[in-house]
């Protein structure tokens, strides 16, 4: 056998892949599920969190960037252990499917809280004053006014973070979640070839290049003339 | 005063932390007056006239629109700010709306004007302001000039009572200041309530009822235009007009 068949046979088995192929179909399948859970309800909740700062409430305000910060800092696995380990102690039982969304969107929350409050403070005060001049009140400038412009600005960096985020997944390895990662590393000590794990790395790619192209699209679309 | 007065500003202070900007300010503008504010940088001017509309909270002092004390913290400032209309400096258009966008949002949101009603006031007002062939653009395709009758025409949509000028000239080329003092004119002519701060002095002379001279918080001395531009009682008014060279 040459190396460029060895590499072959250990990389890229044909019949190993076509074997274990089902089981990581069944992966993406739940990390799609996972994926659209968490991005929508993320920023979602991102976006009322920065709505809510945006009133200038003192203790509100500090709970938010609280919230936000400490989420900002701890490395997602740590809460997705503490969550599905730690809970049952206090009699709250999680599935590992649930914790992973409840984890992921809250971090991905924190992050979109943040992007979401540096545009709005990026927009210049006189659009404020200019809309508030002519008797709209505090939310409807928020809306009308503020967020169609900060949202624009928040594009790029929110799809990073979806991105970012989505990876993160993978952490349901750890808490026996079947998602591609975890299909993939099972199909790999059962075969004992790294075939899987090639099939589950491509798997990703076909998943996220059809997002960050999105994410271009919608920049160009909403992108507008500026002065 | 033999008008009925619009805006009554009776004793009015306002600080910056410990920079006292007004110092006890009594102006009061009369139906269909324009009352002109000159006074060199930092002499409260605009802050004077950001306070009309509470943009700025002064924290003593009164100031009645209509009867209505409007730095009472129970005062609906949101209706009354429909009836005062604002042009700032900056011009302030959404620069994601057209210019249609930018007229009609108030309309639609704070007077609940159906679509159709918000859109004839908004072509009414961009024709008074000579700018109906450009209502589907949107402000960044517009000269600043045209921006700033656009803003113009934003605020009169509301039917205002009186208009508030925050030096609408002063970010303009000189070629296209003309243009925005024609349109204020028009607006003095059709009996409109104005306070303008500016530096136009020629527009003031021609056009105000009366002028205010103001400088460090304080109004120095007020009067017809001719008056002050040709007599003025105080040294500091005379250096003021000296210095911007008039």
């Amino acid at each position: 056998m040459s190396a460029w068949e060895r590499f072959l046979h250990t990389f890229f088995n044909r019949d190993v892949i076509i074997q274990y192929l089902p089981d990581i179909g069944k992966g993406f399948i739940v990390t799609c599920e996972l994926a659209i859970l968490v991005v929508i309800s993320g920023i979602a909740m991102g976006f009322i969190l920065a709505m809510v700062r945006a009133y200038q409430i003192l203790p509100v305000n500090l709970i938010i960037v609280g919230f936000v910060d400490v989420l900002r800092s701890l490395p997602p696995l740590v809460l997705v252990l503490l969550f599905y380990f730690g809970l049952p102690n206090i009699g709250v039982v999680l599935s590992g499917f649930v914790v992973l969304w409840l984890v992921l969107a809250a971090v991905l929350a924190a992050f979109a809280e943040e992007i979401i409050w540096a545009g709005i403070t990026s927009i210049n005060k006189g659009q404020w004053e200019a809309a508030r001049s002519t008797g709209l009140g505090m939310t409807q400038t928020l809306v009308y006014v503020i967020l169609p412009q900060a949202i624009r600005m928040t594009i790029p960096p929110m799809t990073n973070r979806t991105i970012a985020i989505t990876k993160n997944t993978a952490l349901g390895t750890v808490i026996g979640v079947g998602e591609i990662l975890n299909q993939a590393t099972t199909a790999q000590s059962f075969s004992s070839n790294a075939s899987p794990l090639m099939v589950g790395a491509i798997v990703y790619v076909l998943l996220f290049v059809p997002i960050v192209v999105l994410g271009r699209w919608i920049e160009t679309r909403f992108a507008w003339k500026n002065a | 005063m033999s008008v009925p007065a619009i805006i009554k500003i009776i004793d009015l202070h306002k600080s910056f932390g410990n920079l006292e900007v007004l110092k006890g300010i009594d102006v009061t503008l009369g139906e269909s007056e324009l009352v002109f504010i000159l006074g060199p940088s930092g002499s409260g001017k605009s802050t004077l006239l950001r306070c009309c509309n509470r943009l700025e909270q002064a924290q003593r002092g009164q100031i009645l629109f209509d009867g209505t004390d409007i730095l009472k913290p129970d005062t609906e400032i949101n209706a009354i700010r429909q009836q005062i209309g604002m042009v700032f400096q900056s011009f302030n258009l959404y620069p994601h709306l057209s210019v249609l966008g930018n007229i009609c949002l108030a309309l639609r949101k704070v007077k609940k004007f159906s679509k159709k009603q918000a859109r004839e006031i908004a072509f009414h007002q961009l024709e008074r302001v000579g700018l109906v062939d450009k209502s589907d653009n949107f402000p960044s395709e517009l000269s600043g000039g045209q921006q700033q009758r656009v803003a113009i025409a934003r605020a009169l949509a509301l039917d205002p009572k009186v208009m508030l000028f925050d030096e609408p000239t002063s970010a303009l080329d000189p070629e296209l200041v003309g243009d925005v003092l024609g349109v204020m004119k028009d607006l003095k002519n059709s009996g409109m309530t104005m306070l303008v701060v500016s530096h136009e002095m020629r527009f003031a002379r021609s056009a105000a009822d009366r002028i205010i001279f103001m400088d460090g918080g304080n109004i120095v001395e007020e009067g017809p235009p001719e008056q002050m531009f040709d007599n003025p009682q105080h040294q500091r008014t005379r250096s003021f007009l000296q210095q911007v060279g008039y």
